[in-house]
């Protein structure tokens, strides 16, 4: 399922990847790293997000459209060659927005809102399962959890870039290197960490695929 | 490899288009840039603040924002102004006049449309003002010609001493592109000319300068005329062409990459001969503008056939899938189905108040008093107005809540006699607009208790400083406001003002229950910071012991995100009536030990966490 097979970059040249999650997860930083990645080989890029209140928590959904030549900063319905979602929820709210037939990453930790705490909405059942149901080319892991065995909730952003860094129209080394040109000014234990955060978000996307 | 990445990633300016406007304004060689915070134009002056060599400030309000930009213009420097919309009418007092007089140094104001509604209580378009105040108007379309345009905004000010509003809209502000900068410009003030005809506008001064601002704006019409700002893309399909402008412009592209289009960039005045010669080319005219079809009727006015709104949406952000959806109406086609799976119904995720906010302790208390009207105001505690509080019954204008409040127990009849009214208004609303109101209501007598939110920020837009922090826009420290005296020479009695910890839930129940029983102008004051800011100190946080929770509910009426209700059931009381229940735990890993839920709960099963857990950014459930 990797990116040629996908037919990413195919009518327009131009790849779509939509990132989504709520506020506070890191959704913005990670796309920006990926539109670096991008940046970095030449392409032209743009990135956009509706962000003026996902600082209190909510949806947060971030478009990348990079290429020859980017025109508008939005994905259209339909038209997103890779759907990376933060959280279930989100990403069942965001499918509409796949092409047919391509792969979406999905991180299954559940973040329920106080909407659905005080008894106003419920939060799906099963959100990845109904992912599944779609028929759609899927990958599902608890990137928390990774983030977590490393000893730090906020390196799950980086888990996720390295478990679709294997969907990308170029070689996953470009975003690995992209992670550590952000991180290179740090300290040397957080680009540690983060680079092998993204490793094993890689290792983990891939061994769904096998 | 690694390297070579890292260089190329350093040499790329990929810049937001608010970041691009910072980036020109500097290389205009800026003198004074001011603007108060407001989604989507705030990062403007965020940046700006962190180039040395110009003075950046956040004002009280937009209107003393463009008053200082004007100031500093009339010494002859080059000056900036930014603002959202709705800051643009507080602003236009000050406009209306100073486009009378004219500028001496360059001064651009860039406002910053919401289109989309974002973040704002109204979607307005800021065009009009162009028209209004007589004033050219620029509309870049990507963040490049932010830069590009700002920085030619800043010639056309000074060769036409005037002002020039730079349009932004939500997809200029917030979308990131590459950015190529141009070389950088010095330019020292010319010093500040005493001239009362010019500068002192009372009717005697003012009258003659009216002529001459309806000479400037023919003048301005020629430039636009013919500026390259103005571009026609030929194009080779002649059955629609297109007239545009702003992020719209690249929809138009995208979708219609045939089509010939006239794109605005100096979108006023009009360029109209350009319309009229395209008009002539092709078989239909379509316009293509957010949000109002103001340029539409502009166009129709001059007796040139055209198609807007007739066929396109007037509200909200347009996009190619929409203008593909609006020829396909015009040319009486079907819109071509698209292959996209269905929409998926998930619950809908609002902005929630932050773990541990200090508001959750205020709504909470309101929500637990009855027979209030609650007149609100704008920022974070405007979301009282949601779940599970629902105690904030108005919002309308910054600093709104204290007029309205002295309105509603002026204009309360009979049935609403036994009601008290409260307002509800944040610190930094509070110096933006708010003052005034509560001038009004001790001058008048008014039978209000006003709620002080003091959270030492500016919060829904990130907490920025103003006047109440002690800070300015760089974190050095300055002079802080005291509320208590404020609100005292603003005439409200010094025994009528209380200042309360809003964690201590009895004592903030107390005050409130009190004040309201009085009937005259009284102020509660909180004051614990935003749990953005580094002034707020987290403590150690919650846990839910599971056999002592009864799944009362109680603390879920707080509304701290950070509780999660683990089990529903039902019970029946001993009065035969049926009640729900919700077991409850807390995510320890986001609670910062603010004792807001250990209040309410009635079996004191909540406690704190042993042992202490190290505080992580993100909640997680399994």
């Amino acid at each position: 399922m990797g990116a040629a097979e996908n037919g990413m970059r195919g009518l327009s040249g131009i790849t779509n990847i939509l990132v989504c999650g709520i506020g506070g997860q890191g959704v913005m930083t990670a796309t920006e790293i990926l539109a670096e990645a991008a940046l970095a080989l030449g392409f032209d890029a743009k990135k956009t997000e509706v962000a003026g209140m996902s600082q209190r928590g909510g949806v947060v959904v971030s478009h990348l459209r990079f290429g020859e030549r980017v025109l508008s900063p939005q994905i259209a319905p339909g038209e997103a060659d890779l759907l990376v979602g933060f959280e279930a929820a989100e990403t069942l709210r965001w499918v509409h927005m796949l092409r047919r037939g391509a792969p979406v990453l999905t991180n299954t930790s559940r973040l329920s809102p106080p909407v659905v705490e005080c008894g106003v909405f419920d939060y799906p059942a099963d959100p990845v399962g109904q992912l599944r149901a779609l028929g759609l080319p899927l990958q599902a892991f608890d990137a928390a959890d990774i983030a977590l065995a490393f000893g730090d909730i906020r390196l799950g952003n980086t888990v996720m870039l390295g478990a679709m860094s294997d969907h990308l129209p170029f070689p996953a080394e470009i975003l690995r290197e992209a992670v550590a040109a952000r991180f290179a000014g740090r300290k040397p234990e957080r680009l540690d960490a983060n680079l092998r955060a993204f490793e094993a978000g890689r290792e983990r996307a891939a061994a769904l695929v096998g | 490899m690694g390297n070579a990445l890292t260089a190329a990633v350093a040499n790329r300016l990929f810049l937001s288009g608010n970041d691009a406007v910072a980036h020109a304004v500097r290389d205009a060689g800026v003198r004074v840039a001011a603007a108060y915070p407001g989604t989507p134009s705030t990062e403007i002056l965020e940046v700006l603040a962190r180039f040395p060599g110009l003075y950046a400030e956040w004002s009280p309000n937009e209107k003393v924002a463009l008053e200082v930009a004007l100031g500093a213009s009339m010494m002859g420097a080059r000056a900036f102004s930014a603002m959202k919309h709705v800051g643009l009418n507080v602003a236009s007092d000050a406009l209306m006049t100073l486009t009378v007089t004219g500028v001496e140094g360059g001064l651009v104001i860039a406002v910053a449309d919401d289109v989309g509604m974002s973040s704002s209580q109204n979607e307005q378009d800021s065009r009009f003002w162009g028209r209004f105040a007589h004033v050219p108007v620029f509309e870049p379309a990507d963040s490049q010609e932010a830069y590009d345009m700002t920085r030619a905004a800043f010639g056309l000010s000074e060769r036409f001493r005037v002002p020039v509003l730079l349009r932004l809209t939500t997809r200029i502000c917030h979308v990131k592109g590459r950015v190529e900068l141009a070389p950088p410009q010095t330019r020292e003030p010319t010093g500040f000319v005493k001239d009362a005809w010019r500068w002192v506008m009372v009717p005697g001064n003012a009258k003659p300068r009216l002529p001459l601002m309806f000479e400037r704006e023919a003048a301005l019409a020629a430039e636009s005329a013919a500026s390259q700002l103005n571009l026609l893309d030929a194009g080779s399909d002649r059955r629609i062409g297109f007239v545009t402008a702003g992020p719209a412009y690249m929809h138009v592209r995208e979708a219609f990459p045939d089509a010939p289009v006239l794109k605005l960039g100096f979108s006023y005045p009009l360029p109209l001969a350009r319309i009229r010669e395209l008009a002539a080319q092709v078989d239909t005219l379509l316009v293509v503008e957010e949000t109002e079809p103001l340029v539409e009727q502009e166009i129709r006015a001059a007796g040139i056939a055209c198609i807007g709104k007739d066929v396109l949406p007037r509200l909200g952000e347009l996009s190619p899938e929409v203008l593909r959806r609006g020829v396909a109406r015009l040319r009486g086609e079907l819109a071509a189905e698209t292959d996209a799976l269905p929409v998926q119904p998930v619950f809908p995720r609002p902005p929630t108040m932050c773990v541990a906010c200090p508001h959750l302790g205020i709504y909470y208390t309101l929500s637990q008093l009855r027979n209030l009207i609650i007149s609100g105001d704008i920022g974070c505690y405007t979301l009282g107005a949601g779940h599970p509080w629902n105690a904030l019954d108005t919002c309308i204008s910054m600093g709104a809540s204290m007029g309205m409040a002295l309105g509603m127990d002026k204009g309360r009849g009979e049935g609403d006699a036994n009601k008290k009214i409260v307002a509800v208004i944040g610190d930094s609303t509070f110096m933006h607009m708010g003052m005034q109101g509560l001038l009004d209501i001790t001058y008048n007598r008014g039978n209000v208790t006003i709620l002080l939110l003091d959270n030492r920020a500016v919060g829904m837009t990130g907490g920025q400083d103003n006047p109440g922090t002690g800070r300015d826009i760089h974190g050095q420290q300055t002079g802080r406001v005291n509320f208590p005296q404020l609100c005292e020479a603003l005439g409200v009695k010094k025994e009528r003002i209380r200042v309360v910890d809003p964690y201590q839930l009895p004592v903030l129940f107390k005050a409130l229950r009190e004040e309201t029983r009085i009937d005259e102008p009284s102020v509660i004051i909180t004051d614990r910071p935003c749990v953005l800011i580094d002034d707020y100190k987290k403590t150690p946080p919650y846990a839910v012991i599971d056999d002592t929770c009864t799944g009362c509910g109680n603390c879920l009426e707080v509304g701290c995100p950070a509780i999660h209700v683990t089990r529903r059931d039902k019970a029946v009381k001993p009065s035969g009536k049926e009640v729900d229940l919700a077991f409850v735990r807390i995510e320890t890993s986001v609670c910062t030990g603010c004792g807001l839920c250990v209040q309410p709960c009635a079996p004191e099963a909540i406690v704190h966490a042993t042992p202490a857990v190290p505080v992580r950014f993100m909640k997680r459930e399994s």
